[in-house]
């Protein structure tokens, strides 16, 4: 049972740094990213790809986030020339072609047999039963400092410029903003934690195939999002959260009503994960907690 | 009027760091300045909207060192006019010059780093920024607004937020929203968004302002306090083109005024000169019939 419990925290893990990355991508900058599961495919396939070469572990995660910010950072420029929602549309269809290149390119990523055998970092230090136990303890370290990374960018006057973008584009041009270099920042920063995220993975299940990285981790992701409350990384860690126990505590569903069918069963669960994020979304609206804003020191000479 | 919305020290480093061949020094305003490229110059300016043209060959020049009104009635092509100058459209034809350099090609926020800045005839809050996140947001050159620098400066960024919230402050106590601070923008009313929209652009420390309609909503006993801060703004150096409907604003702060009607400049003048014209009333009184 302890196995378990590591094995769904570091779940959560993975899914808090892809919601981090949305939170500032969609949260923050106002850019929808339906092809989330694309990137993270990159970021993936290049930790895989690089580990299978006997590149280490550590560089091939930094290649991984690096990688998956440039591509980020292009898929957000290839669509400055067309209207703001074309970008949902633009990553969509990133993601269909990241897929489409998974299954295809047999000589780079394997095909639809996918990566196996993904060498882990640090498996001759940290011998074989605790490493499950190393990997998740990294995973919370890497979450933690990511999260006070995001946190100085979201209370910075650099996020605070991210949110005027989300608000109004022309209004924060019109205050001298680069709306442009912003977006892409954004889309940058977003896809260096996708990347990180996408790199665990790998490193996690040892074996990758094209069919992990399909819309369900969007999904996953956006709800994560909405339930913890769009912009606020807290929330995010509970929505998260949230997220996940809805996802594995249905999967017992089965055990306890032995009269379904599995096939019921799993579209109960699908049943139950849905109703559970409409409680959530009618007894917190806005999400479990709101995004960042700055209180002003107010002093006792306020004259009004 | 002498008090300042700002620091001075806040304006002079504005002033003398960047771009130092757009801010030449401020001519003297009993100097002739015929040497001087004007602050604003539109020429041949046009935007068609469809079959429409709602602007239709306007040219107007704007010396340094006033306070300019525009008026005209709905539909003019005011509101119009002010988009292309500011770059929120691309005109059909003709240019805009700030200070002799031609900027309708520039992208839209170097303008403000130039030193031109606008506000909205609907109000543009940025709802879920506070009123005070606003008003920060609209300071030229933070360091923080660099990734380097939040990183690298943050010693520096926490001085630069500090001076900022004490800047925004003194703007915001006068417009009478720093009680307000704390609160979102999209909390406020009609009448305060068009004051934080002024008190926003005037974080920017600008030279020219355009103002659409700046005093649509805003309570009476404000209406005297928006007129005294652009009058106290004009003294300091900073210009302002205002486009609006209360002709008491118009008369107590411009000291030349345009009138538009049917996208063209029908005429221009003291406010004297103007509101004795009959084509102005006819002008007012054809459209409203
Ligand atoms: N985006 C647009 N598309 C089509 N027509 C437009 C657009 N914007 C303005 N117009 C038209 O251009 C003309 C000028 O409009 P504009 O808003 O500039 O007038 P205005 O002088 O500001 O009027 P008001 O005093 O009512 O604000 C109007 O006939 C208007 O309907
Ligand atoms: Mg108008």
């Amino acid at each position: 049972m302890t196995g378990y419990f590591v094995a769904i925290l570091t779940f959560v893990s993975l899914a808090v740094l892809l919601g981090f990355a949305l939170n500032i991508q969609w949260g923050q900058a106002g850019m929808i990213n339906f092809g989330l599961a694309g990137f993270y495919g990159v970021g993936a396939y290049t930790a895989a790809i690089l580990s299978k070469q006997g590149v280490d572990g550590v560089s091939a995660t930094v290649a991984a986030i690096v990688t998956t910010a440039a591509i980020s950072a292009l898929v957000s420029l290839a669509t400055i020339k067309l209207r703001e929602d074309y970008l949902a549309i633009t990553t969509l269809a990133f993601s269909e072609s990241v897929r489409l290149v998974l299954m295809n390119e047999t000589w780079l990523t394997g095909g639809t047999n996918g990566i196996r055998d993904i060498p882990r970092p640090f498996v001759d230090l940290v011998g074989g039963e605790r490493y499950e136990l190393f990997f998740l303890a990294a995973c919370i370290v890497l979450v933690a400092a990511v999260y006070f990374l995001l946190d100085s960018v979201i209370r910075s006057p650099f996020g605070r410029a991210l949110r005027a973008v989300r608000e109004d584009d022309v209004v924060a041009a019109t205050l001298g903003k680069d709306v442009l270099a912003l977006r892409v920042k954004a889309f940058a920063i977003g896809g260096a934690v996708i990347g990180l995220a996408g790199a665990l993975h790998a490193f996690y299940f040892t074996y990758i195939d094209p069919g992990e990285f399909a819309g369900f981790v969007t999904v996953y992701a956006f709800m994560s999002v909405i339930v913890g409350g769009k912009g606020s990384n807290r929330g995010l860690v509970m929505g998260a959260c949230t997220v996940m126990i809805l996802l594995e505590g249905t999967r017992f569903l089965k055990d306890f009503v032995p009269f379904f069918t599995a096939q019921q069963a799993a579209s109960l669960r699908l049943i139950m994960i849905g109703t559970g994020l409409i409680l959530v979304l009618i007894f917190r609206p806005s999400g479990l907690s709101s995004e960042y804003r700055l209180s002003s020191p107010k002093t006792a000479d306020t004259t009004s | 009027m002498s008090s300042s919305n700002y620091s001075q020290a806040d304006r002079f480093a504005f002033r003398t760091t960047p771009v130092p061949e757009s801010f030449p020094a401020r001519p003297n305003r009993s100097a002739e300045t015929t040497a001087q490229p004007p602050l604003l110059q539109v020429e041949g300016l046009r935007k068609v909207y469809g079959g429409l043209e709602a602007v239709a060959g306007v040219d107007l020049s704007l010396p340094f060192g006033r306070i300019t009104g525009l008026i005209g009635p709905n539909g003019a092509g005011k509101t119009t006019l002010l988009n292309v100058i500011s770059n929120v459209e691309r005109p059909t034809a003709g240019r805009v010059l700030l200070q002799g350099e031609d900027i309708s090609a520039l992208p839209q926020y170097r303008l403000a780093e130039r030193g031109m800045v606008r506000t909205f005839q609907i109000s543009r809050e940025l709802g879920q920024l506070t009123v005070l996140e606003n008003l920060l947001l609209a300071r030229p050159r933070q360091t923080g607004e660099k990734l380097i620098g939040v990183f690298g400066r943050a010693g520096r960024v926490r001085r630069e937020e500090e001076a900022g919230i004490e800047a925004a402050r003194a703007v915001l106590l006068k417009v009478n929203l720093w009680r307000l601070a704390d609160a979102p923008a999209a909390a406020l009313s009609g009448g305060q968004k068009k004051l934080l929209e002024l008190s926003r652009a005037l974080m920017l420390s600008p030279r020219l302002v355009l103002l659409d309609e700046p005093a649509a909503g805003v309570a009476p006993a404000m209406e005297q306090v928006l007129i005294d801060t652009i009058r106290g703004l004009a003294t300091e150096g900073v210009d302002f083109l205002i486009v609006e409907h209360d002709l008491d604003v118009v008369a107590s702060l411009c000291s030349h005024v345009f009138v538009m009607a049917g996208g063209r400049i029908l005429t221009q003048g003291t406010f004297a000169q103007i509101s004795g014209d009959s084509r102005v009333v006819e002008a007012y009184l054809g459209l409203k019939a």
